[in-house]
């Protein structure tokens, strides 16, 4: 790993590395070592180098909701908006534990797209009608409730396949 | 001090957050609200008719006048108009007369003076 200015360069290793915690991050630094035929300790160093640097945020833990009996639904909302309003509109959808993931996107009007949860179809739409179409700015919004999801990553897997 | 009368009480002006937000569908929100019932007079005359139909059958309108607005009798009378099963132009030209009499005549009352 290098750093130039803000930028950070990783290298192959980290890389490597990287892939190996994403498929499991239990793994000690010896396993991931004798995986990647380097030291464990030169394992230990570029972690701790990738989290002081932030490039490593977290690590964290992907639940089976369906296994302990939990139901719920997932929907993508598009939040039309005022443009003076839209980032107040976003940082305010941001602060509610329903809302899983929150993004601006520019098209021919300025939106805000936004990941949501809910037990069910009715408290769904009350959280939307309740807690989201008030919000000052809110001119208008679209909801797809997901039906069947087929693939779930994170980005850094498409970055990882690309050599940085 | 005066007490409001139950029609101007059911006039007044509602804060946002009890306003009545118009949906075609779950979550799919118009962009139309009704913050007081002369407003909401006016949305029903334009909003569309899907949204209507939407909200007339699950419940919300006379849901929102008999709790929101506190106007029992404009919720009795939604009630009723539900159990006939309109749609479409029939069923907005229907709410809109129950709406709209029912504004006109608390207008009348709550701007009369006492004798």
């Amino acid at each position: 790993m290098k750093v130039k200015g803000e930028a950070v360069v990783l290298d192959d290793l980290d890389l490597e590395i990287l892939q190996a915690l994403e498929e499991n991050s239990k793994q000690t630094y010896t396993e991931i070592g004798r995986l990647l035929g380097v030291a464990h300790s030169t394992v230990y160093d570029r972690i701790r180098k990738m989290e002081t640097h932030g490039i490593i945020k977290k690590y964290t833990v992907i639940l089976d909701l369906d296994k302990v009996g939990v139901k719920y639904i997932t929907a993508i909302m598009t939040v039309f908006t005022d443009p003076k309003e839209s980032e107040n509109v976003a940082k305010r959808l941001s602060e509610l534990e329903q809302v899983l993931e929150v993004s601006t996107s520019l098209s021919e009007e300025l939106l805000i797209i936004a990941k949501v949860v809910a037990e069910d179809q009715e408290k769904l739409h009350s959280f939307i009608a309740h807690s989201i179409a008030p919000l000052p700015g809110v001119l208008r919004i679209r909801t797809s409730i997901v039906t069947r999801k087929y693939k779930e990553e994170c980005a850094n897997s498409f970055f990882q396949s690309r050599g940085n | 001090m005066m007490t409001p009368s139950p029609g101007s009480r059911i006039l007044r002006k509602l804060p946002r957050e009890n306003a009545f937000y118009f949906f075609t569908s779950i979550g799919n929100y118009t962009g139309e609200k009704a913050a007081s019932l002369e407003e909401f007079v006016e949305r029903v005359r334009e909003v569309n008719v899907k949204s209507l139909e939407f909200h007339l059958y699950r419940g919300d309108l006379e849901k929102w006048t008999d709790q929101t607005l506190e106007d029992g009798e404009l919720a009795e009378r939604i009630r009723s108009l539900k159990s006939l099963s309109p749609l479409g132009d029939s069923l907005r030209d229907q709410l809109l007369l129950i709406v709209s009499k029912r504004y006109e005549k608390l207008k009348g009352t709550s701007s009369a003076k006492p004798m």
